[in-house]
């Protein structure tokens, strides 16, 4: 496996791994069979000539499969980003730039399980130190990954589940309404292999007042058309 | 504008009889199927049948203003885009989901509870400004959200309500979903064009405006998800319907996200110009610890400065209501704080955020968003001076207004609605962790 070394000051920075073993690893990177498909599928969303545009979503579904190839999130490394740009007809450092713009996209490897704490205002007044607290004593650190490759922690900005909150994301679940025991409850199911419940933790209907709605109360036992009522 | 009578404002409470999002919790499946029961595409070609001005000209009657935060009037806003191409090139319309603003989570619920109410507003919206197709840009990780939006475009061309002859129109109409991958300033209109061209998300000198020249070079009018997905039901019920709802100048419903120290966070479709007061207790449980807890309030997402819990209390929740307290409607996402808050903490946290999401392309901005941060966290532990309070508010002053686009002034905001409503506070830790020394020092 690549180094994960990480500096206690350089926590938020990606550790690019050496090159050459990337390019060992990846520098014979293709899509399988079906990503192919997919990709044609997300190029054709665009205007001619604009095939630019698909990048985003290429490198998405890139890092899913390097994800899928190694059992984790996934991430991209240089080899991959090249690919992509020899679809799609742009220069590397494009690709590069964006690759390194946005968040979502992993720099450095990761572990199985990208566990992304938002540590943003609404989260933090809800008890977001708390959800840090269950990671740290469960022995996640901040920009690291676990010995056994299992989780890295990554604090990221506000995910947009304010009413829900707090909350993490980890890999493409949502889990909300986290208090110490229920982050520790999921870190546990997740070590345990199980997969946890997703959405709020507390009884409550996604987004909804907890113990039941102030409105539309019709809707909860049936699909209610409101329109008889309109003046 | 609007010659609707409104003899007197009516600010809620809203009947759920004119409540546009009736699936806003997701009690009920979001397919086609269900939503079509519920009263979406029941017809829409009807709509379109109004015609492209028209539907425009009623949009304006209706009052409608931007639900992304800025408040500009929607039907001007289509009004800007041309009504033929001269030079043969499309227009596009993109609707803005890169919803990323700390507090605002109301895109998220029209998205995988009601996603039909956009794509049909999407179409409606799309052909009144001559648009040739949509491209929706939800934030990267709105993953499950997503997934819904694309099936729900799916189902939409499926049943023929988009593509070619959208609806039996004649009309050939086009959605597509573009998802980013994490960057609040994707949220900025000629970011997000950069964005959806394949791009580093860093907004655009204007002029040109996106009307003139958007995306691909294109003509494009880039709208709220809300702004698009309320625009079907206003022109089935009527543009008076909808500015009966509310103050003038401030009409309609809209989804309230309230966040923070409630009894109960939610989001709620509430009618504009709800007091404060009357939006927490019916909806949230009221204040926890009651309302003589209350600190202060974020009113509209993080971008808007705080507003004191006594100023606060019965405020009209509106764009004009709320920027008579010095601050803003925002997206309408309501941050709560109780008398535990550490209050300087919770702005230091935000300029954090700032600092995180500066794309790095005007020196104000990405030096400032830094700076400020570091010197918020000095203010926060009390190791600052009492010089750089003022220090820290010209700094602010310095970056608002210099800037592209309004981050660096989102960044600003929030320390100025710090600094002056709660000086005493900061100057509190700075006594307390000096002691009688720092008397002798100054």
């Amino acid at each position: 496996m690549l180094s994960r070394g990480v500096h206690p000051l350089m926590a938020d920075a990606p550790q690019i791994p050496d090159e050459a073993e990337v390019r060992a690893r990846w520098g014979s990177f293709a899509w399988t069979a079906e990503n192919a498909e997919q990709a044609k599928t997300v190029i054709a969303r665009y205007p001619d000539g604009r095939q630019q545009s698909a990048v985003m979503p290429l490198l998405d579904l890139a890092q899913r499969q390097v994800g899928a190839e190694t059992n984790t999130q996934g991430w991209l490394p240089v080899p991959v980003m090249e690919y992509i740009g020899r679809q799609l007809d742009m220069p590397y450092m494009r690709v590069y730039e964006v690759a390194t713009f946005y968040t979502m996209y992993n720099l450095a490897p990761v572990g199985r399980f990208h566990v992304q704490v938002c540590g943003t205002t609404p989260c933090m007044l809800r008890g977001s130190d708390d959800v840090f607290a269950a990671c740290k004593n469960k022995g996640l650190v901040k920009g690291a990954t676990t010995p056994d490759g299992l989780f890295t922690l990554t604090e990221v900005e506000c995910l947009g589940a304010c009413a829900n909150a707090p909350m993490v994301q980890i890999n493409d679940d949502n889990y909300e309404d986290l208090t110490y025991e229920t982050m520790t409850a999921i870190i546990e199911d997740l070590t345990a292999g199980k997969q946890p419940k997703i959405g709020p933790q507390i009884d409550r209907q996604t987004s909804c007042p907890e113990g039941g709605p102030t409105t539309l109360k019709e809707m909860v036992s049936e699909n209610h058309d409101y329109r008889g009522n309109w003046a | 504008m609007t010659d609707a009578p409104a003899p007197a404002p009516f600010v809620g409470p809203l009947a759920d009889k004119d409540r546009i999002f009736t699936n806003v919790h997701g009690f009920q499946d979001w397919g086609i199927d269900a939503a079509m029961k519920r009263g979406d595409w029941d017809n829409t070609r009807a709509l379109l049948d109004i015609g492209q001005d028209e539907i425009i000209e009623r949009m304006k009657a209706s009052g409608l203003r931007g639900r992304g935060g800025a408040g500009f009037p929607t039907g001007m806003k289509w009004s800007f885009m041309p009504k033929e191409s001269k030079d043969g090139r499309p227009s596009f319309l993109v609707i803005n989901a890169d919803e990323s603003e700390p507090g605002s989570c109301k895109d998220r619920e029209i998205i995988r509870h009601d996603p039909h109410k956009l794509i049909e507003g999407a179409l409606v919206a799309g052909f009144a400004m001559r648009a040739r197709a949509a491209y929706i840009y939800i934030r990267g990780e709105f993953i499950y959200e997503a997934k819904v939006l694309f099936a729900a475009v799916e189902q939409a061309y499926a049943k023929g309500f988009i593509g070619k002859n959208a609806c039996g129109s004649g009309y050939d109409f086009d959605v597509f979903v573009h998802r980013g991958a994490g960057a609040y300033i994707c949220g900025e209109e000629t970011a997000q064009i950069e964005s959806i061209e394949g791009k580093k998300g860093q907004p655009r000198l204007k002029p040109p405006f996106p009307a003139g020249a958007g995306l691909y070079g294109c003509p494009t009018t880039v709208n709220n998800v809300e702004s698009i997905a309320v625009s079907p039901t206003i022109l089935r019920r009527g543009p008076q319907w909808f500015s009966s709802i509310g103050r003038p100048g401030n009409v309609g419903t809209k989804l309230f996200q309230i966040s923070g120290h409630v009894n109960k966070p939610c989001v709620v479709e509430e009618a504009m110009g709800i007091p404060f007061k009357e939006l927490i207790d019916r909806h949230c449980g009221g204040i926890r610890g009651g309302w003589d807890n209350l600190l202060a309030v974020i009113p509209g997402g993080s971008s808007v400065p705080l507003v004191p819990a006594a100023q606060i209390m019965d405020a009209p929740m509106d764009f004009d209501g709320l920027k008579a307290l010095g601050s803003g409607l925002g997206t309408a996402a309501v941050i709560v704080m109780d008398k535990s808050t550490d209050i300087v903490r919770a702005i230091s946290r935000l300029s954090y955020f700032y600092k995180h999401e500066s794309c790095g392309q005007c020196t104000p901005c990405r030096e400032g968003t830094g700076w400020m941060w570091r010197v918020m966290e000095r203010l926060r532990s009390g190791e600052a001076d009492i010089g750089e309070i003022d220090m820290l508010q010209e700094v602010t002053k310095q970056v608002e207004g210099h800037t592209i686009c309004a981050l660096g002034d989102a960044a600003a905001w929030p320390i100025q609605g710090l600094i002056k409503h709660f000086r005493p506070e900061i100057e509190r830790r700075i006594t307390d962790k000096r002691g009688p020394v720092m008397e002798a020092a100054e």
